[in-house]
C-alpha cells in the first residue's frame, strides 16, 4: 500500500528559527529520511518552495483559468498529489490544464525546492555518515 | 575618432532620447542574453548607459546605438560575474555559459533577427497570468515602458516601498517558479494576449478615469498605454490589438472636451465636439475598420466601433443610435455583462425614449445586479429628469451621490440636483 503524506508548515516558521535550531531540525529530518530510504519506505517526495511561488488552475465557465497564488479555499480538501516533471511553469500549466481532474477541483502548482545544498551541509554536520 | 568629439550635454540628451524610445527593447534583449535574469539585465543596462555617457563624447555616437548598448551591457554583466568568480566558482560557470551563448549568436550572424521577439517575450512575461494583476501592471510599466518605480507609485497613488516590494516579489516568482522568457505557443496565444490587453487597458483607464492626484502624471499613463498599444500592434498585428489601440485613441481624442477648465465633468452628449482630436479619431477609425474586416475581432474592437460611431456624429442627436444598440447587442452576446447591458439601455433611451431605457435598467436591478453601482442611479436620474418626473429623479441622484467616490462626478451630480431644485 502506498501512502501520500502531506507535510504542513506555517509560512516563515522555518526562517524565524535560529540557525542552530534550524540546522538541528534539518539534520533530524534528513537522517530520518535516510532511515526510511534504507528500509525501502521512502517512495519519493520533495520539499516545496514557499506559497508565493504557487499558481492555481481552476475550471471556470468551461475553461481553465490561471491565477496567482496558492489554493486557499477550505471547502475542498486535498484529494491527491502528482509529482510532475516539466520544463518550466508554462509547460507545467499546459500539461495540467489538460488533466481532466481540473474539472473536478483546482490544481495548485508549486515548484519543488532544491535542497541539495542543504543536504550537503547537513551531511557534513552529521559527519558524512549518510 | 579625434576631431569628432561631442559635447557631453549633447550625448546626455541623445541618451535620454534613446532611453525613452529603446530602453524596453534593450532590456528585453539583455534579459534573453542573460538567461532570463531580470535583475542582472537591469544592472547591465544601467552600466551600458553609464559607459555610453563616458565613451561617446570621446569616440562619437555609434551607428547602431541600440546594438552597442546591448553588447556593452552583456559584456559588463559577464565582467561583473568574473569579478565575483574569485570568491564563488559557480559565477565563473554562468559567465562561461553566457559567453558561449554569445559565440553561438555571432556564428548565426543574426544582428536583428529575434529582437522584435525579445520585446514580445518581455511583454508576455510581465503580463503572465501566474503573477498578481497589480504586479503585472507595475512590472509592465517598469520593464517595458521604462518608468521608474517612484513614477509608477505616484501614478497609482501607492507608496513607493510597497510598489517596489510588489515588483521584487513578481521578479522572484518569475525566477523561482521558472516562468519562461518566451512568446506563448499559437494555441495559448489568444488567451495570453487577452491578459496582455487587459493590462494595457488598465493602465489606460487609470490615466483616463482617475480623478484624484496629480492629473498630469495620469494623462501620461494614458499616453504610455497608447505607446504600449502601438508597440504591440507593430509586434503582433492581431485584430484585437488594433481594436484596443483604436478604442484608446478614440477615447483619448475626447480628453480636451470631457472636462471644464475647473475639472468639472462634461457628459458625451454635452461635449464641444470641435475640441475632439481629429487626427486621433481618423487613426482610430482606420484601425477599427481593419479589425472588423478581419472577422476575428473581439470585445475591444466592438467597443472601439461604438466609440467610432460617436466620433463620426456631428452631435448627440445626429448619432446613429440604432447602430450603437446593435453593436452593444453583439458585445453582450460575446461577453455578457450588466454594465454593457446598462450602456445598451442608455443607447435605447436615445431613440426609443427615456421610458424604454428605464424599463431595461429596472430589469437589470430587479435581477439584483448593479444596485451599488453609482452610475446606474445617475443614469436613471437623468432619464427621470427627461421624463419630467422630478421626485424620482431627485431620489435617484441622491442614491448616486451616496455611492460615488469620484470628486468631479460628485460635483456634477450636486449641480444636477441643484438644477432640479429650481424647477
Amino acid at each position: 500500500m502506498k501512502y501520500i503524506c502531506l507535510g504542513y508548515i506555517a509560512p516563515n516558521k522555518f526562517e524565524s528559527l535560529s540557525e542552530t535550531d534550524r540546522n538541528a531540525i534539518v539534520d533530524e529530518c534528513l537522517s530520518y529520511d535516510d532511515e526510511l530510504r534504507a528500509n525501502g519506505n521512502f517512495a519519493g517526495g520533495d520539499a516545496l518552495q514557499p506559497p508565493q511561488t504557487a499558481t492555481t488552475l481552476r475550471w471556470v465557465n468551461g475553461k481553465v483559468s490561471i491565477t496567482d497564488g496558492p489554493y486557499a479555499e477550505t471547502k475542498e480538501q486535498i484529494g491527491g498529489i502528482l509529482i510532475l516533471e516539466a520544463r518550466d511553469l508554462n509547460h507545467a500549466i499546459q500539461i495540467m490544464s489538460k488533466h481532466p481532474g481540473v474539472k473536478a477541483g483546482p490544481f495548485e502548482i508549486r515548484p519543488a525546492a532544491d535542497l541539495s545544498e542543504m543536504m550537503r551541509e547537513s551531511e557534513a554536520r552529521r559527519g558524512g555518515k549518510a | 575618432m579625434p576631431g569628432n568629439e561631442i559635447a557631453i550635454e549633447e550625448v546626455r540628451e541623445r541618451l535620454e532620447t534613446i532611453y525613452h524610445a529603446e530602453s524596453g527593447r534593450i532590456l528585453a534583449t539583455l534579459i534573453r542574453l542573460l538567461n532570463g535574469d531580470f535583475d542582472r539585465a537591469e544592472d547591465a543596462m544601467q552600466d551600458a548607459f553609464a559607459a555610453a555617457l563616458e565613451k561617446w563624447p570621446r569616440d562619437g555616437v555609434p551607428e547602431n546605438a541600440r546594438a552597442w548598448l546591448v553588447t556593452t551591457g552583456r559584456n559588463k554583466a559577464i565582467d561583473a560575474l568574473r569579478r565575483r568568480a574569485r570568491f564563488d566558482a559557480a559565477q565563473e560557470k554562468i559567465a562561461q555559459e553566457l559567453e558561449a551563448g554569445e559565440r553561438e549568436e555571432q556564428a548565426a550572424d543574426k544582428e536583428h533577427v529575434g529582437l522584435e521577439d525579445d520585446s514580445l517575450r518581455l511583454i508576455f512575461t510581465c503580463c503572465h497570468p501566474a503573477l498578481a494583476q497589480e504586479a503585472r501592471v507595475a512590472l509592465t510599466l517598469r520593464e517595458v515602458c521604462g518608468l521608474k518605480t517612484e513614477e509608477i507609485a505616484r501614478a497609482f497613488l501607492s507608496a513607493t516601498p510597497a510598489l517596489a516590494q510588489r515588483i521584487v516579489r513578481a521578479k522572484a516568482k518569475i525566477r523561482d517558479a521558472r516562468i519562461p522568457y518566451q512568446v506563448p505557443a499559437a494555441e495559448e496565444l489568444p488567451e495570453r494576449l487577452a491578459t496582455v490587453l487587459q493590462v494595457v487597458y488598465l493602465v489606460f483607464n487609470e490615466g483616463y478615469y482617475a480623478s484624484s492626484g496629480a492629473s498630469l502624471t495620469r494623462a501620461d499613463l494614458s499616453g504610455e498605454a497608447i505607446r504600449l498599444g502601438r508597440l504591440l500592434l507593430e509586434l503582433l498585428p492581431e485584430p484585437e490589438v488594433m481594436g484596443l489601440l483604436a478604442l484608446m485613441l478614440l477615447q483619448e481624442s475626447r480628453r480636451a472636451a470631457r472636462s471644464t477648465e475647473e475639472g468639472e465633468m462634461i457628459l458625451l452628449e454635452d461635449q464641444d465636439r470641435a475640441l475632439w482630436d481629429r487626427a486621433k479619431i481618423a487613426e482610430g477609425i482606420g484601425l477599427v475598420e481593419r479589425a472588423l474586416v478581419s472577422r476575428r475581432f473581439g470585445p475591444y474592437s466592438l467597443q472601439a466601433a461604438i466609440a467610432a460611431v460617436h466620433a463620426e456624429a456631428p452631435d448627440a442627436a445626429a448619432t446613429d443610435w440604432p447602430q450603437i444598440v446593435a453593436l452593444y447587442s453583439a458585445l453582450l452576446e460575446m461577453e455578457p455583462s450588466p454594465v454593457v447591458e446598462l450602456n445598451r439601455a442608455v443607447a435605447v433611451a436615445m431613440f426609443d425614449g427615456p421610458a424604454a431605457g428605464l424599463s431595461l435598467i429596472d430589469a437589470i436591478l430587479a435581477r439584483g445586479e448593479l444596485a451599488d453601482y453609482h452610475w446606474v442611479h445617475s443614469v436613471r436620474a437623468d432619464l427621470y429628469r427627461r421624463l419630467g418626473k422630478v421626485a424620482e429623479a431627485r431620489a435617484a441622484y441622491g442614491k448616486a451621490l451616496a455611492l460615488t467616490q469620484q470628486e468631479p462626478e460628485r460635483r456634477f451630480l450636486e449641480k444636477r440636483l441643484r438644477e432640479l431644485e429650481e424647477i
